[in-house]
Formats: structure tokens, C-alpha cells, sequence
């Protein structure tokens, strides 16, 4: 099957110079790190109202799904706009999705069950919202140690074929945001809808990869 | 005798502004034009309302005259003030904790009518200051489970529930009483919006078995911490029921019905597999979502505080065993 790549939107490449990317690299770092360090630093100090705990979670993990899409939408955006160039802030953005899922799951077993490692075994296997967290959790950290530029080279085909999980990942991770709440599914519906989009720009890419692997 | 002869420049009585004016000061300056300057002054509220405006004044509470019996005081850690006032589940408001705090402020509760009626001899129609003063106050320091596996420990003030109903005279046939909360969605930006409001059917109501309601321990609350209700924890009256989880504690109720029948309730009617009607705090029974044999206590001191503690059954309020002696918990649950 040929894969057809995404049709530009503008004739004329959008360049972005190497300090323009560095630029940006320092932004991502900027917001990322530094908007999670002012929650720590606001949840240890109890300088916000209600429960800390439940604040982190939750900033946590639409953290970590925001950067989840941002980073899908790098290629789609790279190729629209003729942008190669912007594909080198593609694996930061991934790596932040795994830094703040790490502090989500983080949040979940040292704040919320405090190290009840018999609950924690249980909750995971229990409950379906948290397996599928787990799993997007797993696939990311596989993902994120395979990252470097060494081990890219050195896994060669093998290494795209790992990195396509990411098509399984996204998913699990908003199924996991839809099914834990309550009953206020519309936000998560949005993710979906916005997922789908992102899928649907590369869908000759997905398609080959779940014929492969199913 | 002191003589005091009062110079011009001297303040009376009558040039102390009125709270209501200065609480309202804002907005008055707003009407007079000056708000872009003094936009360029103000600071956020607080650290999580980066996009919110501060130029709303906060909901007026009032001192409140109670007794506090003391067989309702506790020695357990109350949880601070500002943490009951801004850490809310009332969809009707926004489905976030922090949303009924930001969106609540200007809930006009006063009139307010309050009706009791269905299977009653005498129905009873309560108006805003009677729900302060039909009945005396006291105060009540309950423990709050929520079934989102976190509790509280609050100082109410209200009524007994009981003394109410037994003022309706409940005919015989009356077994359940029904509980419904205001219906206006020009106030509730939730009930305008199903998106804001979570999914909801409203108006929400609830229900309790007349034994129930009738328990010692079921409070009509208006108040917290010395003072009315502010409208995110239920102004002008809400229900306290501190043996179940938090969500049949209604807020902001303007009916109570006796029925025959046994009432629907919001989050049953939303998720039956999730949410019984009895929903009594019980640490054997699992939610889907969360296991209960525990809970966060949330108190004060932050992230790191150890404040994971045993789920006890009813909440620890015992003495309300004997009315389930013949119900299977697990399958009423």
C-alpha cells in the first residue's frame, strides 16, 4: 500500500532557522517545567484551596494528554506548512508527555494511596480506567527509553515500528481521562474528537501499522 | 459628666459606609467608569484563577445565633475553613472543585421559599428567615465522606430534619421523603449548559426512608463555621446526613415531599450500578471507581501530609444500625 503524505497547505516552505527551534525548545522546557514546579511548589505548601492531591492529579494528567496531542500534531503541522525544521521539537514534547504521566502515576501511588502497595496492585488490575492508564503509562516509558539519537540509529526499522505504539498509546490515554469522570464527558469527548483528527491526517499510516500488528 | 463637643471633621455613626456598599464597591466603581484603571491595580483572587476577574464581590454570609450541644463537639481536626468553602462538588455550578466557589457569588438566596408537603396533614411553607429562626440552631461538628474516597470535619449549624417533619404531621401512608433542589438556570450556569452542568437531568433531587429522616442525627444545615451558608456549600438551606456519602447531602433544597414511594435521586438515575439510593458510608462495599476501605482525611498540610485513614462503617456514626438490621448492605447499597 503507498503511503500518501499529507498534501501542503502552502506553497512556499515556512523555515524556521536553527536558533527559531532553539527558541522554541527553550519555550517547551520554560512552560513545562517550570508551570509543573509552581504546582509542586503550591500543593507542598498548601497554598491552594481545597485538596492538594487531587489538584496535582488532575493538572498532572491534562498535562501530560495536552502534550500527548501537541506532540502528534508536530508532524501533521511540520508537512502543512512545509516546516521540516519542526520536527525537531517532536521528541520533547513526547519526552514532557512521559515526565508528567510519570508524576501523574507518581501523584496516584505516593499521594492518593500513600504507598498501600496491596491496594496498588489491586487498583490497577482492578479497575478498568487505571489498566488503561497503565498501559499508555508502560508504552510511553518504553517510547521515551528508546529515545535517544543512538538508539534510534542503532534499532534502525525496528525502532519505527516501536515508536508507531504511540497510535495505541494516545488513544489509551484518553479513554483512560473519559472513564474517570463522574459524569462530565463532554471535555474528554473533545480530546476524543481532536485524537481522531490527528489520526485521520496520518490514517495510511495508522491503517498500515494496525494490519501489521493485528 | 463628660462633655464632648464634636468638631466637623468628626465621624458619627452615620458616615461608616454600609458593609453592603463596601462589599459592593467594585462594582459601583465599575458603573462609574473608573473599573480600567482599577483593573490595572487588582490581583487575582488567587493563584488558580489566572483567567478569572476579581471584580466581583464575594456572597455575603451572616453571624449566625446557635448553641453547641456538647455531645456534637468533637476533638478531631476541623478542616480549615477555606478548604469546605472552596473545595465543592455542586455541579450546578460547574463540574470542577473549584468552579461553585468561582461561579456561586452572586446566588441570590434571599426570599427563599421552602416547602414541606405530599403525604402531610399540615404542609408547611418555610420563607428565608424562617429557615434561621422556626427552629433553634445548634452546632453540629460532623465528619463528611465523600464517595470520592476524601472526607472533611465540619462544624454545621441548623436542625434537626425531624422536627420539621414531625411539624408537617406525616399521614400514615408516608414512608420516603423526597428532596429537590432549586430549579433556575438563569442563577446555575449548570442547569443552562449541559456541558457546564456535567450531564445532569435537573432539577437534582434526593431521598431518605422516613425512619431516616427522622434519625437525631439528620440536619437541615444553614450554616458553617459560625456563619449562613455561602451558596458553593448549599445557601440558603441544605441536608446533612453524615452516616452517608456526601452526594445525598442535597444543597440549596426549596422541597421536601413525603411519598409513598420510594423517591428517585440524581446520581442513581445517572450511574444505578455506581450509586444506590441508601449510599450509606460502608468500607466493604467497593465502588467501581474507587475502594473505599479508605479515605483521605483533608485537613491541613498539603501534598505530603500522611492523612490516609480507615473508612469506618456509617461514617463512625454507629448508632444508626438498627435502622438497616433487616437490609442486606451489600446488594442496598
Amino acid at each position: 500500500m503507498n503511503v500518501k503524505p499529507i498534501q501542503p497547505l502552502v506553497r512556499k516552505p515556512f523555515r524556521i532557522s536553527a536558533r527559531g527551534i532553539t527558541a522554541l525548545k527553550a519555550l517547551i522546557h520554560f512552560i513545562s517545567a517550570g508551570w509543573v514546579a509552581y504546582m509542586l511548589y503550591l500543593t507542598i505548601s498548601d497554598a491552594i484551596p481545597g485538596d492538594p492531591v487531587d489538584a496535582l492529579l488532575h493538572f498532572t494528567g491534562m498535562g501530560s494528554v495536552n502534550l500527548l496531542l501537541l506532540c502528534l500534531a508536530v508532524t501533521p503541522l511540520a508537512m502543512l506548512l512545509k516546516a521540516g525544521s519542526l520536527i525537531n521539537i517532536r521528541r520533547l514534547l513526547g519526552i514532557y508527555a512521559f515526565v508528567y504521566a510519570s508524576l501523574h502515576l507518581s501523584t496516584f501511588v505516593l499521594f492518593e494511596l500513600q504507598l498501600e502497595w496491596s491496594l496498588i496492585g489491586a487498583e490497577i488490575i482492578k479497575r478498568p480506567f487505571i489498566t488503561v492508564g497503565f498501559i499508555a503509562f508502560i508504552i510511553l516509558l518504553l517510547l521515551t527509553a528508546t529515545s535517544t539519537t543512538t538508539l534510534k540509529r542503532r534499532l534502525g526499522k525496528r525502532w519505527q515500528r516501536l515508536h508507531n505504539w504511540i497510535y495505541v498509546a494516545a488513544p489509551l490515554v484518553v479513554i483512560h481521562f473519559y472513564w474517570s469522570v463522574k459524569s462530565a464527558i463532554y471535555e474528554p469527548i473533545i480530546y476524543m474528537v481532536m485524537l481522531a483528527l490527528l489520526l485521520w491526517l496520518r490514517k495510511d499510516k495508522v491503517a498500515r501499522f494496525l494490519s501489521r500488528t493485528a | 459628666m463628660l462633655i464632648k463637643t464634636k468638631k466637623p471633621s468628626d465621624l458619627t455613626e452615620n458616615d461608616v459606609t454600609d458593609e453592603r456598599i463596601y462589599r459592593d464597591r467594585r462594582n459601583i466603581l465599575k458603573g462609574m467608569g473608573f473599573i480600567g484603571a482599577g483593573s490595572l491595580l487588582t490581583q487575582p483572587a488567587h493563584a488558580f484563577n489566572w483567567f478569572g476577574s476579581d471584580d466581583e464581590s464575594l456572597f455575603q454570609t451572616k453571624a449566625l445565633d446557635f448553641s453547641q450541644p456538647q455531645a456534637f463537639q468533637s476533638d478531631e481536626v476541623l478542616t480549615p475553613e477555606a478548604k469546605v468553602t472552596q473545595y465543592n462538588n455542586f455541579y450546578e455550578f460547574g463540574t470542577g472543585k473549584d468552579d461553585p466557589y468561582a461561579n456561586a457569588q452572586e446566588f441570590k438566596v434571599d426570599p427563599w421559599t421552602l416547602t414541606v408537603d405530599g403525604l402531610v396533614e399540615n404542609p408547611i411553607t418555610l420563607s428565608f428567615d424562617d429557615l434561621f429562626k422556626r427552629y433553634g440552631l445548634e452546632e453540629r461538628i460532623y465528619r463528611l465522606r465523600c464517595v470520592e474516597a476524601w472526607s472533611m470535619v465540619i462544624p454545621w449549624i441548623g436542625f434537626e430534619l425531624g422536627k420539621l417533619i414531625k411539624d408537617a404531621k406525616p399521614l400514615s401512608g408516608a414512608r420516603f421523603v423526597a428532596f429537590e433542589t432549586l430549579n433556575d438556570p438563569e442563577q446555575m450556569p449548570g442547569q443552562r449548559s449541559r456541558f457546564v452542568g456535567g450531564g445532569i437531568d435537573y432539577p437534582y433531587v434526593e431521598g431518605l426512608r422516613l425512619d431516616e429522616a427522622i434519625h437525631p442525627l439528620t440536619l437541615m444545615s444553614v450554616g458553617l463555621y459560625g456563619k449562613s451558608l455561602p451558596p458553593q456549600n448549599g445557601a440558603p438551606i441544605r441536608l446533612v446526613v453524615p452516616w452517608k456519602y456526601g452526594f445525598k447531602n442535597i444543597k440549596s433544597v426549596v422541597r421536601i415531599k413525603l411519598t409513598n414511594l420510594m423517591p428517585p435521586t440524581t446520581w442513581n438515575i445517572l450511574a444505578p450500578h455506581e450509586y444506590g439510593f441508601y449510599a450509606n458510608v460502608n468500607p466493604t462495599v467497593d465502588h467501581p471507581r474507587w475502594s473505599q476501605a479508605r479515605e483521605r482525611r483533608i485537613t491541613s498540610g498539603g501534598l505530603l501530609a500522611r492523612n490516609r485513614i480507615e473508612t469506618q462503617m456509617f461514617n463512625g456514626y454507629e448508632e444508626v444500625a438498627p435502622l438497616y438490621k433487616d437490609l442486606d448492605l451489600r446488594k442496598f447499597y
